[in-house]
């Protein structure tokens, strides 16, 4: 008889060591998979978690590391505080998308003036707002009419979506495209290109954005009052109201800086290396970004991890595509296969795993 | 611009099938909550009913069996749901995130090879000569017999809440699972029924979405209706007919804005196709601000982990 017995602390050691175990056990389940789908499953593995960093071509797959690491460790960071303190802003993606189509808009209005120290961070701010914009939607519409920030910032994603199918192909329209849908390539104007700081390692404004989100995470939740509240909102909600944690207060901020995050890794994006606002520049990050912050145990420095561990998934998952023939929805099942087995063994965190009947006492 | 073109009984009887796969899916997501689970994995589940259906009936080239197997994929996927979230306790939340994930992943896997094919024909229900009746006949006799059944679904749902022993045990483990539990009911077992029952029914609304209204397999085809379908709950304050309603309001205004597009309103296009998830919104927020209505009348335990020893 197996059970489980409810730990009176949740176990220190298992909350760092279950990450690791679900990607082992990702590994394993998804060699499965890739072998029912006719691959060899070792083969796979290795050319999805090997080589990119050690093979033949690292060389090449290590710039693109940083690239796809840097926006989902952006919006994962902003994420994680939500997600902590029981506020749950899965429009990541829409705020993303809203990030790009502002900061991209600032960018072409200024088009072809010269003048990268004004026209850059001008748009880095309207990214960030553009984001935070679309956040504050589902935050307001919670703090005033107790309306469900799950459904609303989710719903939002599909109406960005549409402003984002409306601004590739009439708002921002390359009037120079020759009837192609998408907007001028910002990173053939100097202005406001995101352009690579270190030729080769795919290190761009984006990247160091994430890094510095990181920092500032990691000094928010370990020393500033603020951090302390966002935890004790998310642990107990209760003591949180008698200590004073004002919960508007709190869905309003968490949300705002999520979404500005998200708006900021959209405006990296379209700016460096997606280059346009196309139709369909978005690729899911700010879906697969959630995976990253649970992966991360929502703590900075492990979605730094997880961060860079995912991307390796995207990168190895089309090296895996080019030269062995997996569908690119492969990956995305591993992803999604990843979160389950994480949130499973899960239970050794909070739970004992108990053999033989209950001893009563 | 050409009112005209739009006619109202048509527009009616399509309405009722545009609004068919998320009614079919609310329907199972009221049972889940009901008894106290929250499970934000509809779109997911949706989405692979909706490929396992198609492949099926591709396959066999029956729709009835499609259907089947719709109902079949997606209560795999929803007792995945439940193992991890009952017996491994995890988060609700972040568990049902996760199905969604992972079934618009697996899906898009398992239709590899299918994009582009037609589903054999699912034909309407004829009454004999009935269904040629002016304006009630394309209404109310000549719809696709998952229409029916949907709207039993709805009756069958209301009447086991009301006036079965079984639904007022799936209540009582939905308000109070400690009660429940105290009282020797079965809280893990009634929970794994009713989310077996929402993955079926999800699976049946996604398999409609494939084999009866695109008709096609194509990646993403769900496009939202999972979390519109959560969002109807919300808006029906957990109560069967309610659902029905929110889940036609919904459809007409689909319907009505690919009428638009049709008839070349001068409204953009992208601002028609937004129209369905701005209403949805608008309709949340304003069942949502009378706070006191929206508590009472959720279930009490929806979302909370249960185990029998705390």
């Amino acid at each position: 008889m197996i059970r489980l017995e409810k730990r009176p602390t949740p176990s220190q050691v298992w909350s760092w060591a279950t990450p690791l175990v679900a990607v082992l056990a990702t590994m394993v389940a998804g060699g499965v998979l890739f072998a029912f789908l006719g691959k060899n499953p070792v083969e796979v593995i290795r050319t999805i978690f090997w080589d990119p960093i050690l093979g033949e071509f690292a060389f090449y797959y290590r710039g693109q590391l940083l690239v796809k690491a840097g926006p989902l460790i952006l919006i994962a960071i902003g994420l994680s505080l939500g997600f902590r303190a029981g506020i749950w802003n899965i429009g990541a993606e829409g705020q993303y998308i809203m990030g790009a189509i502002f900061g991209a808009a600032v960018g072409l209005a200024f088009y072809p003036m010269e003048a990268r120290w004004l026209i850059f961070p001008l748009m880095i701010i309207a990214g960030a707002f553009g984001g935070f914009i679309w956040a504050m939607i589902p935050g307001i519409l919670r703090t005033r009419f107790n309306t469900n920030e799950i459904l609303v910032s989710l719903l939002l994603v599909y109406v960005a979506e549409q402003i984002l199918a409306w601004a590739a192909l009439s708002a921002l329209r390359n009037p120079e495209g020759a009837g192609f849908p998408g907007s001028r390539n910002l990173k053939q104007y100097a202005s406001a290109a995101n352009e690579e700081l270190i030729v080769g390692w795919g290190m761009h404004w984006g990247v160091v954005a994430a890094f510095i989100a990181v920092i500032f995470a990691y000094i928010l939740l370990s020393r500033h009052i603020l951090g302390l509240n966002i935890r004790l909102a998310g642990e107990a909600p209760r003591a949180a109201r008698f200590a004073g944690v004002n919960p508007e207060r709190l869905v309003l901020l968490c949300l705002g800086i999520s979404g500005g995050l998200a708006g900021l890794a959209g405006l990296f994006e379209v700016a460096g290396p997606a280059g346009q606002i196309s139709i369909d520049f978005n690729v899911g990050y700010g879906f697969t970004a959630i995976i990253v912050a649970f992966l991360g145990r929502l703590h900075p420095i492990g979605i730094l991890l997880a961060g860079l561990l995912m991307a390796l998934t995207y990168i190895g998952g089309e090296a895996a595509q080019a030269t062995l023939g997996l569908p690119a929805a492969a990956i995305q099942a591993f992803q999604g296969m990843l979160l389950f087995f994480l949130l499973a063994f899960d239970v050794l965190t909070n739970y004992r795993v108990r053999f033989g009947r209950e001893v009563k006492a | 611009m050409d009112f005209g073109s739009i006619n109202p009984v048509l527009l009616i009887a399509s309405l009722m099938v545009a609004s068919t796969p998320i009614l079919l899916a609310a329907m199972g997501e009221l049972m889940v909550e009901k008894s106290g689970v929250l499970n934000l994995g509809v779109e997911g589940m949706m989405i692979v009913g909706a490929i396992s259906g198609f492949i099926v009936a591709v396959e066999t080239g029956s729709p009835a069996l499609g259907f089947v197997a719709a109902a079949a994929g997606a209560t795999v996927m929803a007792l995945l749901f439940a193992v991890l979230t009952q017996v491994f306790l995890s988060n609700q939340v972040a568990t049902g995130l996760g199905l969604t994930l992972f079934g618009l992943g697996v899906s898009s896997l398992m239709g590899q090879g299918y994009v582009g094919i037609r589903p054999p024909a699912s034909p309407r229900m004829e009454f004999f000569g009935l269904s040629d009746l002016p304006v009630v006949g394309p209404i109310v006799f000549n719809q696709h017999p998952m229409v029916y059944v949907s709207l039993a679904l709805v009756a069958g749902v209301w009447w086991y809440f009301r006036s079965t022993r079984s639904g007022l045990i799936l209540r009582a483990v939905g308000e109070s699972h400690e009660a429940a539990h105290a009282l020797g009911y079965s809280v893990l077992g009634t929970r794994f029924a009713a989310i077996a029952f929402g993955g079926a029914c999800a699976g049946l609304g996604g398999a409609f979405l494939s084999l009866v209204i695109v008709p096609q397999w194509t990646e993403g085809m769900t496009a939202g209706r999972g979390w519109i379908a959560l969002a109807i709950v919300v808006f029906a304050s957990w109560r069967a007919w309610r659902v029905l309603l929110g889940a036609y309001l919904f459809g007409g205004v689909t319907v009505l804005q690919l009428n638009l597009q049709a008839a070349g309103i001068a409204i953009p296009v992208e601002l028609l196709s937004m129209s369905p998830y701005l209403i949805t919104i608008l309709v949340l927020v304003i069942i949502s601000s009378d706070k006191r209505r929206a508590a009472a009348s959720a279930p009490a335990s929806l979302g909370r982990p249960f185990h029998a020893s705390s």
